[in-house]
This record gives C-alpha cells, sequence and structure tokens, in this order.
C-alpha cells in the first residue's frame, strides 16, 4: 500500500510525460491526424494537445489525490494498530556482503503528517494549476514535472533509510531545478534553477559525509535503528560524536531548506511558476531540512553543540531574511524571504529540542504560505503578469475572493489568534525561551523581533497590494478579473485550513515520537503572559503597517529617506549575492581561467602536445633537405655508399 | 683480360648514368654496366669450368628486356609532360 502510494505519481509523470508532451505529440499525430484536423488547429501543435488538456489534467491531479485518500487510508490503520510503526519493504536494492539495501516505507506518525501535507496540499496545488497555467503551451509536461515532485517528495517523506531519503531528497532538487527553469527560454530563469541546484549541491556533500559516518560507525542507514542506536548512553553508545554527524546533516538541511548561508537560492527560485513556488519553495521542498532533523532526533538529543547551532542559524535565517522583506518590491520575493523567515522560525523550535512544534510550524506554514503564494499567483494571474506591488493596489474589491483568502492567510502568518499561525508561532516563541534544550532570553528576543517583522512586511504587503489606491497602469487596470473557480476554490479551500489549521494540536499528537523538551520551571508563570505580549506584537506590527501605508505615500517614502543607509542594505539583501560573487565566484573563475585553463589545459597539456609534434616536424624539415628530386644525387650518394661499403668490407672481412 | 674489361664496361656506365643528364643516354649507360657484369659473369664460368655463371647471365637478360620495357614508357610519358629529356627538370619530389 505504501509503495502504491509513491508510485502513483510517478505513473502520472510517466503518463503525462509520453503522452502530452512533444514526444506524445509526435506519438499520437499519425493516429489522428486527419487534414480537417490539422486544419482545424493549424497552430504548431496536433489534435493531442487539445483533445489532451482535460485529460492531462485528471491524470495529474486525479492520482494525487488517490494518493492522499491512500494515506488516509493508512492513517486510519495506523491508529488500529496502536500507532505501531508500518514498515513495508518494497525490494532488495543490493546486498554486498553482510550489507543489505533495502527500498523500504516505514509510516508512524511523522511520516503519516508529512505524507498527508505533500499529497493533500500537493494535490490542491494541483487542481490550482489547471486554471493557472491553462494558456501555457507546455501544460503537459508542468503536470508531469508536478507529479515527478510529489514522487520524490513521498519517497523522501516515507523512506525508511537514510538512502531512500537521499534519493527522494536528490529527486526533489531535480524537480524544483526543472520547473524553476519551466520557462526556460528566458535565461534568467534557466540561471535561477542552476542556482539553486549547485547550492544544493554544497549541502548534499554534508549531508553524503553524514551518512557515510553513519553507516561505517552503526552499519545501518535505517533511520528508527540509528535513533535507537543513539538512545543508548554510556558502552553501548555508538562510537561517533552525535554533534559531528548532527552537524553534516544539519549542512544538508540548511541546503534544502535554506538557512544561512546557504539561502541564497530560494528568492531566485520565485522565477518558476507561482504553483511551483507554492508547492516547493514554500509549502514541501523546503521543508524537507526540517523534516529531516526532526526524523533523526534521537542523533540531535544526544547532540546539544549542533543543536545550538541549528537555533542559532535558524534565528539568524528568520531575522535576516524578515529584514530584507521589509522593503521588497516583487510581491513574490516577499513571500520567498517570508518563507526564508518561517523555515528560520522551524529550525529554532528544533534548535531547542521542540521537534513537534516544529513538525507543527511545517503544516500551518504549508496552509498559511501555499495560500498566500497561490493568492500572489492569482492577483499577478489577475494583472497579466505584474509582480510589482507599486503598480497594484486598490484591488480588494475587484478581486474580492482572492484579498479575502490572502488577507485571512495574512494574519494567519502574523500570528493573530485564533488563525493557525499563532499557535505554532506562539509554541515556537515559548520552548525558544524556556525550553532546557538551549532555549534561552537572546533567542527569544530575536525571534519575537522577527515575528514583529513577520507581521509588519504581510500587512505592508497586504496593504500595497489591494488597499492603497490604485497605481496600476491603465491598460492592466482594464482587464483585472477574478480567477476561475479551480483556483479560487482552492483558496478558499486553503483559507479555511489556515483559519482552523491551528487546532490540530499536532505537538501532542506527535509526543509519543518526539517528545516535548521539559520547561523551566522558573519560568512557568510568564507561559500566559507571553501568550498576550506575541499577540500584542502582532498587532503591533499590523498598526505600524497600517500607520505606515494606510495613510498617503509621502509618510513610507519619508521613511526610507530617514534610514537610506539601512534601506540600500536591506534592499541589496544585505548583498550576499554580491559577497558570494566577489569571494568565491569569482577567484573560482580567475582560478579557473589562470591556472586551469590558460596554464593547465593551453600550456601544460596542449603545449606538451603540440611541442611534440612541432619537435618531429622540425626533424623531418631537416632531413627533407637531402630529398632534392635529383636523379644524379641520388646516383653520388649510391656511388659513396657502394664504395665506402667495398672499402669497409675489404678492411674487415 | 676479359675481366678488365668487364671493369671497364661498368665503370664507364657507372660514370655515364652519374654525369650525363640525358634520360635515353642514362639508360644507355646503365645497360653498359649490366653488360659489363654479364662479361664477368661469362668469364668467371669460363675460368672456373661450371655453367653456374652462364646460366645466370640468361636470368639477367629477361631482367634487363622486362626493366627496359617498362623503362621507354616511362620516359615517353615524362616527356609528354615536358617536353624534355633532361633528368634535372623533374624534381618535382624534391623536400
Amino acid at each position: 500500500m505504501l509503495t502504491l502510494i509513491v508510485l502513483l505519481p510517478l505513473l502520472g509523470f510517466a503518463l503525462n510525460g509520453v503522452l502530452a508532451t512533444r514526444l506524445g505529440n509526435t506519438l499520437w499525430a499519425p493516429a489522428g491526424g486527419t487534414p480537417a484536423d490539422e486544419h482545424d488547429h493549424g497552430h504548431g501543435h496536433g489534435p493531442a494537445v487539445h483533445l489532451g488538456h482535460k485529460l492531462v489534467a485528471l491524470i495529474g491531479c486525479g492520482l494525487p489525490l488517490l494518493s492522499f485518500v491512500l494515506v488516509l487510508q493508512m492513517l486510519g490503520q495506523l491508529q488500529t494498530m496502536g500507532y505501531a510503526p508500518i514498515v513495508e519493504t518494497a525490494y532488495e536494492w543490493a546486498s554486498v556482503g553482510d550489507s543489505r539495501f533495502e527500498i523500504a516505507f516505514y509510516f508512524d506518525r511523522l511520516s503519516a503528517v508529512m505524507a498527508l501535507i505533500v499529497t493533500g496540499v500537493g494535490s490542491v496545488i494541483h487542481v490550482y494549476s489547471v486554471g493557472y497555467m491553462a494558456h501555457d503551451r507546455s501544460f503537459g509536461r508542468f503536470f508531469a514535472y508536478l507529479n515527478l515532485f510529489l514522487f520524490f517528495m513521498l519517497l523522501l517523506v516515507l523512506g525508511r533509510s537514510l538512502l531512500v531519503l537521499f534519493v527522494g531528497w536528490e529527486g526533489v532538487g531535480l524537480a524544483s531545478y526543472l520547473l524553476i527553469g519551466f520557462w526556460f527560454d528566458d535565461l534568467a530563469n534557466a540561471r535561477a534553477g542552476k542556482k539553486a541546484f549547485v547550492t544544493n549541491r554544497i549541502g548534499d556533500a554534508g549531508f553524503l559525509l553524514g551518512m557515510f559516518l553513519l553507516y561505517q560507525t552503526l552499519g545501518t542507514l535505517d533511520m528508527d535503528r540509528i535513533n535507537a542506536a543513539f538512545a543508548f548512553t554510556g558502552s553501548a553508545a555508538p562510537a561517533v560524536g552525535a554533534s559531528l554527524v548532527g552537524v553534516l546533516l544539519f549542512i544538508g538541511a540548511m541546503g534544502k531548506s535554506a538557512q544561512i548561508p546557504l539561502h541564497v537560492w530560494l528568492p531566485d527560485a520565485m522565477a518558476g511558476p507561482t504553483p511551483v513556488s507554492a508547492l516547493i519553495h514554500a509549502a514541501t521542498m523546503v521543508t524537507a531540512g526540517v523534516y529531516l532533523v526532526a526524523r533523526m532526533s534521537g542523533i540531535y538529543m544526544q547532540a546539544p553543540e549542533a543543536s545550538m547551532l541549528i537555533a542559532w542559524v535558524g534565528a539568524g535565517t528568520a531575522f535576516f531574511a524578515a529584514s530584507v522583506a521589509l522593503v521588497q518590491t516583487d510581491i513574490k520575493k516577499v513571500l520567498a524571504y517570508s518563507t526564508l523567515s518561517q523555515l528560520g522560525f522551524m529550525f529554532i523550535a528544533l534548535g531547542v529540542g521542540a521537534y513537534g512544534v516544529a513538525i507543527f510550524h511545517v503544516v500551518t506554514h504549508a496552509f498559511f504560505k501555499a495560500c498566500l503564494f497561490l493568492g500572489a499567483g492569482s492577483v499577478i494571474h489577475a494583472l497579466g503578469g505584474e509582480q510589482d506591488v507599486r503598480k497594484m493596489g486598490g484591488l480588494a474589491r475587484r478581486i474580492p475572493i482572492t484579498f479575502v483568502t490572502f488577507a485571512i492567510a495574512t494574519a494567519a502568518i502574523a500570528g493573530l489568534p485564533p488563525l493557525a499561525g499563532f499557535f505554532s508561532k506562539d509554541e515556537i516563541l515559548w520552548f525558544a525561551l524556556a525550553s532546557t534544550r538551549g532555549g534561552s532570553v537572546w533567542l527569544w528576543g530575536v525571534a519575537t523581533l522577527t515575528a514583529l517583522m513577520t507581521a509588519f512586511y504581510m500587512f505592508r504587503l497586504l496593504w500595497l497590494t489591494f488597499i492603497v489606491p490604485s497605481h496600476m497602469e491603465p491598460k492592466v487596470e482594464h482587464h483585472v478579473h477574478e480567477s476561475p473557480l479551480s483556483m479560487t476554490g482552492v483558496l478558499m479551500l486553503l483559507a479555511l485550513l489556515s483559519s482552523v489549521g491551528g487546532f490540530l494540536h499536532l505537538p501532542h499528537f506527535l509526543q509519543p515520537l518526539l517528545p516535548l523538551p521539559a520547561v523551566d520551571p522558573h519560568l512557568h508563570h510568564l507561559e500566559k503572559p507571553l501568550i498576550v505580549l506575541a499577540v500584542l506584537v502582532a498587532l503591533a506590527g499590523l498598526a505600524a503597517a497600517v500607520y505606515v501605508y494606510g495613510a498617503p505615500a509621502s509618510r513610507a517614502q519619508a521613511l526610507q529617506a530617514r534610514f537610506a543607509g539601512i534601506h540600500r542594505w536591506l534592499s541589496g539583501k544585505y548583498f550576499v549575492d554580491e559577497l558570494y560573487e566577489a569571494a568565491i565566484g569569482r577567484p573560482l573563475v580567475w582560478v579557473s581561467d589562470r591556472v586551469f585553463l590558460r596554464l593547465g589545459d593551453r600550456r601544460l597539456i596542449d603545449g606538451a602536445l603540440n611541442g611534440m609534434a612541432a619537435l618531429g616536424q622540425r626533424c623531418a624539415a631537416l632531413l627533407s633537405r637531402v630529398q632534392t628530386g635529383q636523379l644524379h644525387l641520388y646516383a653520388w650518394l649510391v656511388l659513396i655508399g657502394m664504395i665506402a661499403t667495398v672499402l669497409w668490407s675489404w678492411r674487415h672481412v | 683480360m676479359l675481366l678488365a674489361l668487364a671493369v671497364a664496361l661498368f665503370a664507364i656506365g657507372l660514370l655515364g648514368v652519374i654525369v650525363r643528364r640525358n634520360v635515353l643516354v642514362m639508360l644507355m649507360c646503365m645497360e653498359l654496366m649490366l653488360n659489363g657484369v654479364n662479361l664477368s659473369l661469362v668469364t668467371f664460368a669460363q675460368q672456373t669450368g661450371t655453367t653456374v655463371g652462364a646460366v645466370l647471365v640468361f636470368l639477367t637478360f629477361v631482367v634487363a628486356t622486362a626493366e627496359i620495357a617498362l623503362a621507354i614508357p616511362i620516359v615517353l610519358l615524362l616527356v609528354r609532360r615536358k617536353h624534355t629529356l633532361d633528368l634535372s627538370t623533374y624534381n618535382e619530389l624534391n623536400g
């Protein structure tokens, strides 16, 4: 059954990838291409594309939905079995000596939550894409890639061993690359895809090293066994530093989940179609790092140093990204930095040992961030591709459904009760302060400040897009329209989930698997006041945004002029890309060009070969002087040779 | 005495091949050399009282005939190309 869940999207990929792409066109055209047909659809694509649109959508959305239903059924089965993990071995992949590598799937509370999010949110985003991509030339290719992504993501969350997880890990990277560069005829998109891929490779190197180390010391890559091995302390403890393994695996998580310093790819990844940003770069793939750390919590429980690193990297990323998001003007870039920031929150939770809370935030974030991205997609759709918030405004009445759902999701991410984001974020803040596994006032302070900025920039975005007087160009304003039902329906569903998702109380559900850390007893009395404070912080962000952007534009401009220096830093994204370019990119290019290309390749290798050839040529030129072509000279030489031979033989014989 | 004549024939022929530029004259000189060798063969055969040398002469005749039969057409082709018999003008194969 688990195998089937994983394989269904792969089937979708195979069907759509073969039949609904240009490859399929060439296969179908001879069969259905009567002359009359070709006359009707004479725009370069054969009848298969038009015939296939509905079929493609049915395959592309139906199979993930089927997976979702199967996951639900598996969850029921898990419940009846008292939540004992279900293990299903698909087949034995390789057997070397005593080592056996199995493709096995593992289904417990954590996998169930992740699989539900992946297939559930994934499916609704598929449905949304039917409307969003309706006019795209590569409709079939898009759904093929999306299904491929789901396949790998399910492999990632359901795999029992790190090996299977890694295959999924790399696979989602591939799907992400393909989808970022989906409109690859624009060079910038192709470049963004490449950047994401390369940045992820750096993280993967750390992940691989961690895997090697684990396999060498423990002889297994099954994650439940690894956790069990690390649970032993004393003499039976594994002969490897948990912190070392933890840090190595975390490097992998940093790449996938875009934490500092490997965060640079995520904002650029917004080059892909908006449903892709929602699905891959907000709701699911980027949370793979969080899932990995939570899944390997057995290691991190023994690794306080690694956990501290995680918490601070998370806090740094959260703060950094939130501050950049304050000044971005591209609607998707704001959301991208917001995603970075929320991922930072999740890592704070992981770092202080509140693994269940981190997963809780993964889930609520999947709801409201998917809703935000899809809402942004709806706005972009309505405006015919415009993404600059300075050229929007006044959309609240023109596209009301999008506005209402976007507003609900904004309130959710800002942490206003009783919406989803409030519950998960509040718990993160609480454990950042009170956890006995590394909670501290500083961590809490940074997180709270970030929460304030989050509320501010999200409401700024809401105001600029929907409420301030229109700055749209007349041509654009003319054809603003609400999106079709397949899109607005999904928005409403996600908005609903964003409102009630907080009541799921996942940490409690995950408690047997991922126990919450103990809380400092001296801080117990602060729990209630801190909840009030968190709400006040969110409201303060809202108030500040309304104060600045609800007024005439001069107020925002005055603020910008007042802090011109900071504004430049923030809108330049702290110049991290430029720093990498100067510190890594350019030296690499210099070394490649000067040392490897000019010295190594051209001078040493080419030089040696060309030199030998030239030497041979020069010797030959010297010898060829003898060949004058004059027969008499040859005759003379023969004569001299004969005389010399005779004389020589006279002497010696 | 006959041996001395054979050596003289050979030497004159060799000198001719080396010194003269005319192809036909060179061919004739080569024949002279060949005949010098033949003469020496016959002489030795007579001196030693065996027939081996004399038989070898016939072989040489056949080879010489074949050689001339090839050489004359080659000369003809050369002359057709440049209308001269001077071999020093045929130096296309110089390095």
